[in-house]
């Protein structure tokens, strides 16, 4: 039998342990934006020097001048801008209608269809790459707005995702709505769209998330500068001025600022929202 | 069997095939038809500008002969073995620490899940700043003098490093809400027999959590498979260690586009993801041995 003293000792060490180890992991994970903000700042000698000095000696934009000299940045972020909205509309747009359709209504040659969703999204994208490419190409639209969104018009993992959510949406209110008259279309989007706003919002913050980031896809479709994003922008300062520490850091936290400000602001959405789809 | 429909039924039907039809046929157009495209380059040379000649399985006997090819799904297959258990333990953990009554839990889980909402691109160029073997600041801290990111032994291992690192938060935050979901009364009932806490975690915790283990795995080693941001950003061309960290995806990206072979490319590719697809049903296969579903 332990005493109470002895109990209370024990659960102050474990709590102190937990802490610790919090605190710990959590230095390790701001450190690297940290140390991204800090050297930003510094002078080129400044940020190669041996021992390395913590803070920048004075809040010097040398490496913001250099970068944006490097890198059109206006026409990056308008163009991840552009192309974030479109991905978030289509995705959002195609993906409610299959989805309403999927889960609510019944038709000839569902179940193989939906067969051809799911195989999809089993898939890896890039086994679709090369002929994606070779189709924007015969286009003609490499370089353009349109090729950046063209593989992500339609989202299969949108279409599964919102599929589930308006499976829980009990059939009785789409039949009062039948019932005061709407057709299959504006029972959806009059009564059943505004009911899926969690999922909605997840979904867009998913899509946005993943469009962001993406590399692969806009270095290969796009090869003129000015229709980069923000990823395939920072991408060509890889090998040019590779110890220019400064300018690296300055237009790494340029690329990453404005998602990182509305996570911020969203913490709580955009945790659940990535999260909750299981995606990524 | 044929059996009429009423109108009421047709329209619903009609409906049903104008919703899903901008999906259906754009998952033809983008994917399906794309998918059967690249099997079929991967059984041809690219002669340029998009056109093809049949060569059989020329490239898959090149691709196999090859040991830069060998050289990438090994670096692959060794990336996954050092970050998928290291990143699960670590998340689990993670998971288990936010799992108890702590203030801040909130913040604390908005800083662990900040890497996965930037740009892969940039973790990389700030990683590839701390890593630098000359003037970054991770030897100085650990007072070594390792060229980490050109040092063939070491490029993978810190690529490794960096992704355990962007994705710990995201794999604590699923597994934090399985264990959410295990009951109190389970712990009570078995406090009450006198079970100590190690005790506890393998016979209520790593059971009753099992299936969110489960698909964190599956998501983790397919992720890792298809790595290819992080090295592209963390090394370049010059970099004498480049065969031995290049993944499948980054030979992938080199082939098709940098040397415009995209039939070598594609059987690259589909030689990747026949890998991911076996390195999954293994798994689906080997659940059985440990997840349970219900107790």
């Amino acid at each position: 039998m332990k005493s109470t003293n002895a109990l209370r000792r024990s659960y102050a060490i474990s709590k102190f342990l937990t802490y610790f180890a919090l605190i710990v992991g959590s230095l390790i994970m701001v450190f690297p934006f940290l140390w991204m903000f800090l050297t930003s700042f510094k002078t080129q000698a400044e940020s190669v020097s041996i021992p390395a000095t913590f803070f920048p000696s004075a809040f010097r934009l040398d490496g913001y001048k250099k970068v944006l000299e490097n890198l059109p940045f206006l026409k990056l972020y308008w163009n991840t801008i552009l192309l974030v909205f479109f991905r978030v509309v289509c995705a959002i747009a195609f993906s409610s209608m299959a989805g309403y359709a999927f889960a609510k209504l019944k038709f000839r040659g569902k179940n193989l269809l939906f067969t051809v969703v799911l195989m999809q999204m089993s898939l890896p994208s890039q086994i679709f790459i090369i002929p994606q490419y070779q189709m924007v190409a015969k286009m003609g639209m490499a370089n353009t707005i349109f090729a950046l969104v063209f593989p992500g018009i339609v989202s299969a993992f949108g279409v599964f995702f919102l599929r589930q959510t308006y499976m829980s949406i009990p059939e009785e209110i789409g039949e009062a709505a039948y019932l005061d008259g709407c057709n299959q279309f504006q029972t959806f989007y009059k009564v059943m769209f505004p009911l899926t706003g969690t999922s909605v919002a997840a979904l867009t913050i998913f899509t946005a998330v993943f469009a962001y980031g993406d590399l692969m896809w806009p270095q290969i479709v796009n090869n003129d500068i000015n229709m980069f994003t923000l990823s395939a922008g920072l991408a060509t300062l890889r090998g040019m001025d590779t110890t220019n520490f400064p300018m690296l850091m300055a237009g790494s936290l340029l690329a990453m600022l404005p998602m990182v400000v509305l996570y911020l602001i969203f913490q709580r959405q955009f945790v659940e929202g990535i999260a909750g789809t299981g995606g990524k | 069997m044929k059996r009429k429909l009423s109108v009421a039924e047709r329209r619903e039907e009609n409906w049903g095939w104008i919703m899903v039809a901008p999906t259906i046929i754009g998952l033809f157009v983008l994917n399906i038809w794309p998918f059967i495209q690249t099997i079929y380059t991967s059984f041809c040379e690219h002669l340029g500008f998009g056109r093809y000649k049949f060569i059989g399985i020329q490239n898959y006997v090149d691709m196999f002969s090859n040991t830069e090819f060998w050289k990438a799904t090994g670096n692959t297959v060794w990336f996954c073995v050092l970050t998928v258990p290291l990143g699960m333990v670590l998340a689990l953990f993670v998971a288990m620490l936010l799992n108890t009554k702590v203030k801040f839990k909130g913040g604390f889980r908005t800083i662990f899940f900040l890497p996965l909402v930037c740009a892969p691109a940039a973790i990389a160029m700030v990683w590839q700043v701390i890593f630098n073997g000359d003037n970054g600041i991770l030897n100085q801290i650990l007072g070594t003098n390792i060229q980490w990111i050109t040092n063939p032994k070491t490029a993978v291992l810190a690529v490794a490093i960096v992704s355990v690192w962007s994705s710990v938060g995201y794999d604590a935050v699923l597994l934090l809400a399985g264990l959410q979901n295990i009951p109190k009364t389970l712990y009570e009932a078995n406090s009450i027999d006198g079970a100590g806490k190690i005790r506890q975690f393998f016979t209520i915790t790593l059971p009753m959590i099992s299936p969110s283990l489960f698909s964190v795995l599956i998501m983790r080693l397919m992720a890792s498979m298809k790595v290819y941001d992080l090295i592209y950003m963390m090394s370049d061309d010059t970099n004498p260690a480049m065969a031995d960290m290049q993944s499948l995806l980054y030979l992938f990206y080199r082939s098709s586009f940098v040397a415009g072979d995209r039939g070598y490319g594609s059987a690259i590719v589909i030689w990747t993801v026949s890998l991911i697809l076996l390195v999954t049903l293994i798994q689906f296969w080997g659940q059985k041995k440990w997840v349970t579903y219900d107790i």
